[in-house]
């Protein structure tokens, strides 16, 4: 057996660098005669620039050059990785996205001018030798004003801020209709899926330099997705040649989506380090990432479930409007599209449903994936309707999802928003978290919470996930400018150690330490002779990166496949060392061995014959065991779980303490336990971030109102109660090699409407006839539900 | 961050001469004035530290008077204001170690921030503000949001707390900064029982008087249940309303009085 293989829960390799301080982030690269930017961020939402005065900035100590719109107009805009079309087969109003505003400001935080200087402190000081004339022009940030005749453009040359209306699937809409007509209950919700901002503990960071000797550029950056970078950067913004353009994103201190895109920093730094041929660096304040990181989610959305005599869904409708912000950044008209639409069946068979989403332009941060990316959203508007619909029906909530639920010899099972579930038992899980959250017990806790003053709730939520993104061909389809295959190039060496390069990129999610467990699996030797290398376009093969839960889905799938190669290779080498046919030879245990007989040769003896090729058989096979492979999923994974929680309420003050939680999970097979739980730990605490705490808020007049710690509410380690965590419901995934689906968002996906739904529980249940709450249910926020 | 001088006199004596100077400021825990600092929405010429002057630091207690260096760290209050646990566990409570460590007395009371714990511990007390050139009454010290009685270049060089008979701090955590949303400090002292509420007020920390009669009748949270608190002049922002303010104000109070006996 080898040590540490798939199942096994080794400690994360990584962890000894980053808590011994030998992590080596971008904002640790500092190169030879580096320059730093100090952008000049607009303060008011929207206005038109009258003029730039950049002279008196030019001329202080230390300033290199004072970069305005004019030095980019050769330069093209940051592009969009998705089109989306709408109801009426057109495209969506797609606006330019300059590096710096031109000629209108469209949110707080754009960037106007930008000053490279020897020192942060010089370029900050000639930044407020700027002199700016703006006439402010009025804010557009409510969608629903937004989208209103006459209402102010963010865009004057589009013809409104409706980047698009999209209906899904819209030849079922007048069926969908039809079945409201004739449903004997239908229950209706309105609710606000909250702004966040994804806050990594790493701030974005951008590094570029130039080489003058042979015209190269290479940047430095805090990206999910170095090689989608290089493609979007050199490609459509600087005009630069993969080949001359190096992307290095080293240890990344948390992504959360939010650095899968391509910011206008990273597009700068490489731009001006080759106009002033010095590195240029710049790094992110705090106070920066809140008005210039993409943020996540900002629906409002209408959600109507139709329902039989027997409570059997018929039907579901929903009505979205989703913030893009004032610009698209990358990914931002997929995610409540095919990433939202596409889920909202969720676990149950409802035979017909249409989904609207009309995505608004707004003088605020883009918007774009965040941790679930639309999932989230799909599901809360589903699991907190399922949830009203049994107390308006007065049956348990539980019961009303199982009786709904998709059943386990139903898979695969084709819903009517266009994609095929390949495995799954919700039953299962549902069952695993009843039992583990031991709801059979909760009306003895609760009495014991009302003994103490305290109102006691418990919630359950289902979820269903589209993971392991994606199938190339069908996401080019539905309008995806990029393929989503993954790719690995595993190399061994003479003396049998193995190097895996690999297009995926780790932010956190523990990929030096569970990939070697799968190769080590394969082969039959230690995990630690496995090493893997990520993160820099010069030394992976072109692959896309890290978000969508994908890594071990796609890209362990994709190293599963050059390692199948190396395999193959391998065999026919020992056949030949053992003087045996190919096909008599066996892999175990890190021994090639002639089956039905004592002979063998160790994995280390076959590669060293690999690399020095004595007695090799070099007329049919070459030297050395290095082999590439490319995954492109033939299906999305589809994970899926049940979540419980009990909270008790403050009357008297609205705070609420969430008390425990329980998640029951399918992720298909599991290679590392721990790691799995982590992740399941981590998206459960940005769930309860979200639905208790986190709120990106603006004014009427576009001023982000929540742009520091001092009102933005990250979750503590206090805000968040001990979690159960069970992944032994497994219905493997069908079509990878690994039968894994991917567990990466889940905690965010699936924690929301469960919290809410406890919350409401808690009310409803003493009295208070509550029907919504809107997140983050803030202690003012549920205490004036109670008292209004 | 733009430049400043720095000096770090041994005697108030010598603070009070060097903040003299134009656009000099004092330094104490540095927790409000460096970040502000930071952002560049501060540009004090110079900075006069008041953490090297012994005087300024320490906790005493004599004759049912605890005495507070105006420049004693948050911990240090939390960990020797024994004689006076309601203020020692108020000083436990702001923000986390970090901030206990560095920040002072002093500091919060010379900002006077409308969110800040002390100045309610300071008026329900009826403390004395002690400073290089006077003693000033907490009735008299606080003057609204950031305002106090402090002339230009005074310090405050200490805080006498009578000591109660009773008394309790309810602080209700704004969920993101953690400063109190609204807090409540209850005092119980021979004489009567005194209200302090901050967090909760745009004019800033304030007594609720109609408590003090109250609960100096009758020392009991049922004693309040028939008041209301107005919510007119109550702060309304992201976290609260003015409503949800006032509504604390009464929860809070009845919860100190409770937490009393
Ligand atoms: C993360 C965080 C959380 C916090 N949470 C809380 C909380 O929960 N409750 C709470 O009450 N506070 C909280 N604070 C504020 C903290 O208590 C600070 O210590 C306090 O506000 C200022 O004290 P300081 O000693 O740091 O003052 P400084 O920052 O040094 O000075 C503040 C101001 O007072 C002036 N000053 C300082 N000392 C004197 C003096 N002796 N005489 C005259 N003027 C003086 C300075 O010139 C400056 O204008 C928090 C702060 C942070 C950073």
């Amino acid at each position: 057996m080898p040590k540490d293989g798939i199942g096994a829960s080794p400690k994360r390799r990584e962890d000894v660098r980053f808590l011994t301080g030998k992590g080596r982030y971008t904002d640790d690269i500092n190169l030879n005669g580096q320059l730093y930017v100090h952008f000049l961020r607009a303060d008011v939402a929207h206005a038109t620039i009258n003029s730039i005065d950049t002279s008196a900035a030019e001329g202080m100590p230390g300033v290199a050059h004072v970069f305005t719109s004019k030095d980019f107009e050769a330069v093209g805009g940051l592009p969009c990785g998705w089109q989306v079309t709408d109801k009426h087969g057109q495209p969506m109003q797609e606006p330019k996205h300059p590096i710096i505003a031109e000629g209108k400001i469209r949110h707080v935080g754009e960037i106007v001018a930008a000053v490279v200087a020897d020192t942060l402190g010089n370029a900050r000081d000639a930044a407020e030798a700027i002199e700016l004339d703006l006439t402010e022009l009025p804010a557009v940030i409510d969608m629903k004003k937004a989208v209103q005749d006459g209402a102010t453009k963010v865009h004057d040359d589009l013809t409104s801020n409706l980047c698009y209306d999209w209906g899904f699937v819209e030849e079922n809409k007048a069926a969908v209709d039809e079945a409201f007509e004739k449903a004997s209950h239908v229950t209706t919700l309105e609710l606000v899926n909250n702004r966040l901002v994804a806050n990594p503990m790493e701030p974005r960071v951008a590094v570029g330099d130039y080489a003058q000797h042979d015209d190269s550029s290479t940047l430095y950056t805090t990206s999910q997705n170095p090689h989608v970078i290089r493609l979007l950067m050199g490609a459509f913004v600087l005009g630069i040649p993969e080949h001359k353009l190096r992307v290095v994103a080293p240890d990344v201190g948390g992504g959360f989506g939010t650095k899968i895109f391509h910011y206008a920093e990273e597009a700068f730094c490489t731009f001006a380090a080759k106009q002033l041929r010095r590195p240029v660096k710049w790094t992110s304040s705090r106070s920066e990432a809140f008005m210039s990181d993409a943020h996540g989610r900002d629906h409002v959305s209408k959600i109507q479930i139709a329902l039989d005599a027997d409570n059997n869904f018929t039907a579901l409708r929903t009505e979205t409007y989703a913030n893009m912000g004032a610009y698209l950044s990358t990914f931002a008209p997929s995610v409540p599209t095919w990433l939202h639409g596409t889920l909202m069946a969720g676990n149950y068979r409802t035979p017909l449903i249409y989904v609207n989403v009309k995505a608004v332009f707004t003088n605020t941060v883009p918007v774009d994936a965040y941790r679930g990316a639309g999932r989230p959203e799909a599901t809360y508007q589903l699991e907190r309707c399922v949830d009203k619909c049994a107390r308006e029906l007065g049956v348990d909530p539980a019961e009303l999802r199982r009786q709904n639920f998709i059943k386990p010899d139903q898979f695969p099972y084709a819903t009517p928003v266009a994609v095929e579930y390949d495995t799954g038992n919700y039953h299962a899980t549902l069952d695993k978290a009843l039992e583990l959250a031991d709801v059979a017990g909760f009306d003895a806790r609760a009495a014991e919470s009302k003994a103490r003053g305290k109102l006691r709730g418990l919630g359950i939520s289902n979820y269903i996930e589209a993971c392991g993104i994606a199938p190339s061909n069908l996401v080019g389809q539905l309008g995806a400018r990029a393929g989503l295959y993954e790719s690995a190039t595993v190399r061994v060496n003479a003396t049998g150690g193995i190097v895996v390069m690999t297009g995926s990129h780790s932010h956190g999610q523990g990929h030096e330490t569970t990939f070697p467990q799968v190769i080590a699996d394969m082969i039959g030797i230690d995990a630690s002779q496995v090493e893997i290398v990520h993160g820099d376009t010069a030394n992976t093969p072109m692959g896309m990166g890290t978000y969508g839960s994908r890594s071990l889905a796609v890209g362990g799938s994709a190293m599963f496949r050059a390692t199948e190669k190396i395999i193959n290779k391998a065999k026919k080498i020992a056949a030949h060392l053992l003087e045996a046919s190919e096909t008599d030879i066996e892999l175990k245990d890190g021994q090639f061995s002639v089956s039905g007989t004592d002979k063998s040769v160790a994995w280390g003896d076959v590669t060293l014959a690999a690399y020095v090729p004595h007695n090799y058989p070099l007329d049919s096979i070459e030297p050395g065991l290095e082999e590439t492979a490319f995954y492109d999923p033939a299906n999305f994974t589809y994970p899926s779980g049940t979540y419980i929680c009990e909270v008790e309420v403050d009357e008297g003050t609205g705070k609420v303490d969430v008390l425990n939680f329980t998640a029951a999970d399918d992720f298909g097979n599991v290679v590392n336990p721990m790691i799995v739980e982590g992740q399941v730990h981590g998206g459960v605490g940005q769930g309860i971030g979200q639905a208790m705490l986190e709120n990106c808020a603006y004014d009427e007049d576009g001023q982000l109102l929540s742009a520091s710690y001092m009102d933005y509410a990250m979750p503590r380690a206090s805000d968040i109660p001990m979690i159960t965590v069970d992944h032994s419901c497994q219905t493997p995934c069908t079509h990878n090699p690994l039968g894994v689906k991917g567990c990466g968002e889940a905690g965010a996906i699936g924690s929301p409407p469960a919290l809410v739904n406890a919350v409401l529980d808690a009310l409803n249940r003493n009295g208070h006839a509550v029907d919504h709450i809107d997140m983050p249910l803030s202690p003012s926020r549920v205490w004036s539900a109670m008292n209004s | 961050m733009y430049n400043f001088e720095f000096v770090k006199p041994s005697s108030v004596d010598e603070a009070v001469a060097a903040l003299r100077d134009e656009d000099a400021q004092p330094l104490s825990g540095g927790q409000t004035l460096i970040p502000t600092m930071k952002q560049r929405l501060n540009q004090p010429s110079k900075l006069v530290s008041l953490t090297g002057i012994a005087d300024l630091v320490g906790v005493s207690s004599s004759g049912g008077v605890l005495s507070v260096g105006g420049a004693t760290p948050h911990a240090t209050v939390a960990a020797e204001a024994g004689d006076y646990p309601a203020l020692a566990a108020l000083a436990g409570q702001i923000g986390d170690p970090a901030v206990r460590n560095r920040g002072t007395i002093g500091g919060s009371l010379a900002n006077n921030d409308p969110a800040a714990c002390y100045p309610s511990a300071a008026l329900a007390s009826g403390a004395t503000i002690v400073t290089n050139a006077r003693e000033i009454a907490a009735d008299d010290y606080f003057q609204g949001m950031f305002t106090t009685a402090l002339d230009e270049g005074e310090i405050i060089t200490g805080v006498k707390f009578p000591i109660p008979q009773a008394a309790n701090y309810q602080k209700f955590e704004q969920p993101a900064s953690r400063f109190a949303l609204t807090g409540v400090f209850v005092a119980k002292y021979a004489d009567g029982v005194r209200v302090a509420v901050t967090g909760a007020s745009n004019d800033g920390v304030f007594r609720w008087t109609e408590a003090e009669e109250a609960l100096s009748a009758n020392f009991s949270p049922n004693a309040i249940s028939g008041l209301t608190v107005a919510s007119d002049d109550m702060i309304s922002d992201l976290h609260g309303s003015a409503a949800y303010r006032a509504n604390l104000v009464k929860v809070l109070t009845g919860r100190a009085v409770a937490a009393c006996a």
